[in-house]
């Protein structure tokens, strides 16, 4: 149990993908403008990483890792070299299968999501925990725990960012720095802040 | 006439239209890659080489792609050329490949990749934008390798791991500033040349959401 929480702790804060892997950060920077947008946003990125790291690992670990098809009688096939086209396309279907059910089933949720859920089939972040869970060869229940984990920490970033920038909006900023310079340095002035959350264990 | 403006759709986006500074595309592995010179060097060259090939081949099939099948045409082109890109910088530069670790793998969701597909190469004939994905791969190289100089001079003394600076630790003079090495000097860096770019260049200012009001000496409350 340990073990879990300790890599759930470890994703959310010390290996923040938004802040200390830079992942999805051109929809972090271009899209954090308002906390409302920015929280339907984040949780969109949370679903959506909570369910395809686990769905890439099952395949990981079940077709495409070296000698992972013993069990349909190939033991010596080694698929990994095709991970990449796999991954993108587990995580387009699955961001289409989420857009559909949402649409049908929480028609509320899905306006509210609205135009960031397509969005999110090419938002680094995605892609980049699923590559992270194969490198690390997470086995499935750690691979639901870092899902979510780095999910929340993605989200909480860009709300966290929001809330900064909603107040910046306000302030007198040099004009070469306007809008996207001081945004950058105030995520750099963030992760910072992250940094201090590295080597905590559990 | 077809010459010049050849020449403007693969330099323009190296200063004036950045991909990284104006567009805000590519942003992740900009910051990620960029603590040595050779990393940074090996993943301009992969960016710009998928860029290119990927609006190639995106803007040939142009005319055969539905329009709501689109973007995932786009992604099996660009994954199928990253798996190439890939494979032979493990075969190659096996070193480098792993001091990349996913950030090569991660071009794929690169938006200038897909970002460039849309905005150009769907409209546009297969040569311009090869053009135009080679002139963004270089934008986002130079903004890269710029980065990079800063942070591997700063951060270690030296440029592509030879010592410039001889390190205090080795008996020189220079005190390695290790927050070069740590990631959030990469948004700083970056911070910093988004300025510099923008001074020299007034259009490319952002209006302020909210003026604030000048307060002038003649007017006494």
């Amino acid at each position: 149990m340990e073990h879990y929480l300790s890599l759930l702790v470890r994703a959310v804060f010390v290996e923040n993908l938004a802040l200390a892997f830079f992942l999805g950060m051109c929809t972090f920077l271009a899209i954090s403008k308002k906390i409302a947008t920015a929280v339907g946003l984040g949780i969109a990125v949370l679903v959506v990483q909570s369910i395809t790291v686990p769905v890439n690992n099952v395949i990981y670990q079940f077709l495409l890792k070296g000698g992972a098809l013993a069990w349909a009688g190939l033991p010596d096939v080694d698929l990994s070299f095709l991970g990449l086209i796999s991954y993108i396309g587990v995580i387009a279907a699955i961001v289409q299968i989420l857009e559909m059910i949402l649409d049908r089933f929480f028609p509320a949720l899905y306006n509210a999501l609205g135009v960031f859920l397509p969005l999110i089939t090419v938002n680094c972040a995605i892609l980049g925990g699923s590559l992270f869970m194969v490198e690390r060869d997470y086995h499935f229940a750690e691979s639901v725990v870092y899902g979510f984990g780095s999910g929340l920490g993605w989200a909480l970033a860009i709300t966290a960012l929001a809330g900064v920038r909603e107040k910046l909006k306000y302030s007198d900023v040099p004009d070469g720095l306007q809008g996207l310079g001081i945004t950058f340095i105030t995520a750099g002035l963030m992760a910072m802040g992250f940094m201090a959350f590295s080597g905590i264990q559990l | 006439m077809a010459t010049a403006s050849y020449k403007q759709i693969l330099l323009k986006p190296i200063v004036d239209n950045n991909p990284i500074t104006l567009q805000i595309l590519g942003i992740c592995s900009a910051l990620a890659v960029t603590s040595k010179m050779a990393t940074a060097l090996v993943m301009s060259i992969a960016l710009t080489l998928v860029t290119a090939f990927s609006s190639f081949f995106i803007s040939f099939l142009r005319n055969h792609t539905p329009a709501n099948i689109r973007i995932i045409v786009q992604m099996t082109i660009i994954s199928s050329l990253v798996i190439v890109v890939d494979q032979v910088l493990k075969a190659y530069a096996y070193g480098l490949s792993k001091e990349l670790s996913v950030f090569v793998g991660l071009i794929i969701t690169n938006c200038i990749v897909l970002g460039r597909a849309e905005a150009f190469a769907m409209k546009n004939p297969p040569i311009p934008s090869f053009l135009d994905g080679i002139g963004n791969g270089l934008g986002y190289s130079l903004i890269l390798m710029l980065v990079a100089t800063v942070r591997e001079l700063l951060g270690s003394g030296s440029l592509f791991g030879h010592t410039i600076l001889t390190p205090v630790t080795e008996g020189g003079w220079f005190v390695p500033v290790g927050l070069m090495l740590m990631p959030p000097s990469a948004f700083f860096v970056i911070g910093l040349i988004i300025w510099a770019i923008r001074s020299l260049k007034p259009e490319q200012v952002e209006k302020h959401e909210f003026q604030i009001h000048q307060v002038h000496r003649t007017e006494v409350v």
